[in-house]
């Protein structure tokens, strides 16, 4: 059995106050340079609602323009207008802050998130009305207490404040007084990347046309860790997404890998489902306060606005072959592995040529490759280059090498089989994945045959290793009609098999007897 | 006499340019001592 | 530069010596080389480290740099280094060295 990609969700929320508040730049600053320029000058470049849904590189990541179009746009887009700026795209939404306060509250089962009642009053239509947030996860929604009572709790006991417009308008409480893995900046942390995922796995299983009652299983792949002193990445964060999102029928678990945790996780439930052992698997990840306003300095310093005020979240619907859907080949796997070592050439060596060489594939049998995407709008006023094209450029130069294309090429090749970045720098969200629901329509139109998604991880920022890690896959056509005539006859095969093995075993016997 | 040879050397690699294990090994070659050695990471 | 890796080179140059340490870069395009180079030498430009106004003035190379790859066994900078050249702008990223090494590094 093979498994194919059934649909895509990709979300993005607009926190211009959690950059401030939550965003770790910010809160170092805070700490070692309180009185200092940069958190003076901030609140004055943070961008507005709309002009977070006008800026080109959301409207792809949403998928209202493709990768393509965007490539056809001169960098930098941060001082361009997009004519596009609808708050929903085929593939999910961009939600405002203050919608998403109240989500957060909805997905809280511990009563831990308390709003302002008036801002509850304010808000909870704009909530009903999103596309994808049901009945029942509205009537989640509390119906909020008094503001001096908020204030109270971030004053007296060490709450984390969630604001709006700079104002106080609700709080998420500690879930123990001593314990620092529930602390109050812990569990909002982990409650804004539960509820991005949410958002993901609604949008997902909205575009993928299933119902909710068909998934059996749910992975998360963020880069968050929920658990107590006794466990303190105990997980599930998989299973908590899945109650809020009404996933009755589902367990789940958590994968981890740093950035390469979706690519990771992508090809466990390929597996899943290859194998049989469930029929459809979603993988999902919420966003990351902590990387909010990241390379805020940077943008500041130059004048730019703050980019980095976007919470990413994506989630990939798996299924059983439909004989339609791009499949997933697993035969098509790279791997970084503990003897691979961390030069650069031999990281994408053992990620893009090697696998294709075991599948005695060359680099140009790939239509599109989608390393890490991130926006390179981002990463190159901070120093970090472009990102997605220092992919392209190795895996060209690599190309080169072993003869897949001439020297002359190599411009061409980038520009043919790369993509333009356009994921926000939310670590695990723009590795690889963001480029899953195009690849998927590219496929499913027949203007592409592979697709290559390449996941790479930090691990050394957990100082448990000093090993970077990265895995990749290749989606490709699903050749519906031949692959049936294929099982057909496989099934036919089995039956004779099995006809023989009869005969022979009562042959034996009357021999026996 | 070289730059490297019989110096205490620090690394501070990149995970987009060069990752810090990459230049340790350059720089043992060249007869350094690498006594500490990071990757920075700013995506 | 990351605040725990200003604290260990502010460490390991009090352990051995500033005239003793050589920092090495892998930096990714050249402004970034140079404000590591600048931390180091000068001090933390971004004034929020522990080298924040500390002016150590250390010897430091980015590691694609022509007097650094004149010393590496050439194998092993092939090896490990030598691709990322097509991928990097190491004029830029010289030029950005030398500049910040001219102006500030002791030794």
């Amino acid at each position: 059995m093979k498994s194919v990609i059934k649909g895509a969700g990709y979300i993005l929320v607009h926190t211009p106050d959690m950059v401030i508040h939550n965003g770790t730049t910010q809160t170092t600053e805070r700490i070692v340079n309180p009185e200092g320029e940069y958190l003076k000058e901030l609140p004055g470049h943070l961008r507005s609602f709309e002009q977070t849904l006008s800026y080109y590189p959301n409207q792809v990541y949403i998928g209202n323009m493709t990768p393509d179009a965007l490539a056809a746009v001169p960098q930098p887009w941060y001082d361009k207008e997009c004519p596009k700026c609808d708050r929903y795209g085929q593939f999910g939404q961009i939600m405002p802050q203050e919608e998403f306060i109240l989500l957060m509250q909805a997905c809280d089962v511990f009563d831990l998130v308390k709003i302002d009642r008036e801002f509850v009053a304010a808000h909870k239509a704009a909530l009903a009305a999103n596309e994808v947030i049901d009945e029942s996860i509205v009537n989640r929604v509390a119906e909020g207490v008094d503001a001096a009572e908020i204030a109270r709790l971030v004053s007296e006991e060490h709450s984390e404040g969630l604001y709006h417009n700079g104002q106080l308008v609700g709080c998420v409480n500690r879930a123990h007084d001593i314990d620092v893995n529930l602390s109050a900046h812990v569990m909002h942390e982990n409650l804004v990347s539960k509820a991005s995922s949410v958002l993901a796995l609604l949008s997902a299983i909205r575009n993928a046309g299933i119902a909710k009652e068909d998934v059996e299983y749910v992975i998360d792949c963020s880069e968050e860790a929920c658990g107590d002193m006794n466990q303190r990445g105990g997980g599930n964060f998989a299973k908590a997404a899945a109650e809020i999102a009404g996933l009755s029928a589902a367990t789940g678990s958590d994968t981890r890998g740093f950035c390469a945790g979706p690519a990771h996780a992508l090809v466990e439930a390929a597996a899943l489902v290859a194998a049989g052992a469930y029929k459809t698997v979603v993988v999902t990840a919420g966003g990351c306060t902590a990387k909010l306003g990241m390379n805020g300095k940077d943008h500041v310093k130059k004048g730019l606005p703050i980019l980095e005020d976007m919470l990413g979240g994506c989630a990939i619907v798996l299924t059983q072959d439909d004989g339609v859907n791009p499949v997933v080949n697993l035969g098509i796997l790279g791997r970084h592995t503990v003897g691979t070592g961390s030069a650069p050439q031999a990281v994408i060596g053992s990620l893009v040529t090697d696998a294709l060489d075991r599948a005695g594939l060359k680099v140009t049998d790939v239509d599109k490759f989608s390393p890490e995407m991130q926006n390179p709008d981002i990463t190159k006023p901070a120093g970090a280059g472009d990102v997605p094209l220092a992919n392209y450029k190795m895996i060209a130069a690599l190309a080169v090498k072993r003869g897949d294309i001439e020297k002359k090429d190599l411009a061409s090749f980038v520009a043919e089989r790369g993509l333009t970045g356009y994921a926000p720098t939310q670590g695990h969200i723009p590795s690889g994945v963001p480029y899953i629901g195009f690849a998927r329509n590219e496929i499913a139109a027949g203007n592409m045959k592979r697709v290559m998604i390449i996941g790479k991880g930090s691990l050394f920022l957990g100082r448990m290793t000093n090993l970077f890690d990265g895995v990749s896959f290749v989606i490709e056509a699903n050749e519906g009609e031949k692959k049936a005539e294929d099982s057909i006859s496989e099934e036919e095969v089995k039956s004779m098999i099995a006809k023989a093995m009869r005969e022979f075993a009562e042959s034996l016997m009357a021999k026996a007897e | 006499m070289g730059i490297l040879a019989g110096k205490k050397v620090i690394v501070i690699g990149d995970r987009d340019g060069i990752p810090g294990q990459a230049i340790e090994l350059c720089a043992q070659s060249a007869g350094a001592e690498v006594v500490f050695s990071s990757t920075e990471c700013f995506v | 530069m990351d605040l725990e890796n200003q604290k260990r080179v502010k460490n390991f140059t009090e352990q051995y010596g500033a005239e003793n340490i050589v920092v090495l870069l892998g930096a990714a395009e050249g402004e970034a080389s140079g404000l590591a180079a600048e931390t180091v030498t000068n001090g933390d430009p971004t004034y929020a480290g522990p080298l924040t106004g500390v002016q150590l003035g250390l010897r430091v190379y980015h590691v694609c740099e022509p007097e650094m790859k004149e010393e590496f066994d050439p194998d092993i900078y092939s090896e490990q280094v030598e691709m990322m050249e097509m991928v990097l702008d190491v004029d830029d990223i010289i030029n950005e060295m030398t500049a910040i090494r001219e102006q500030f590094c002791k030794y």
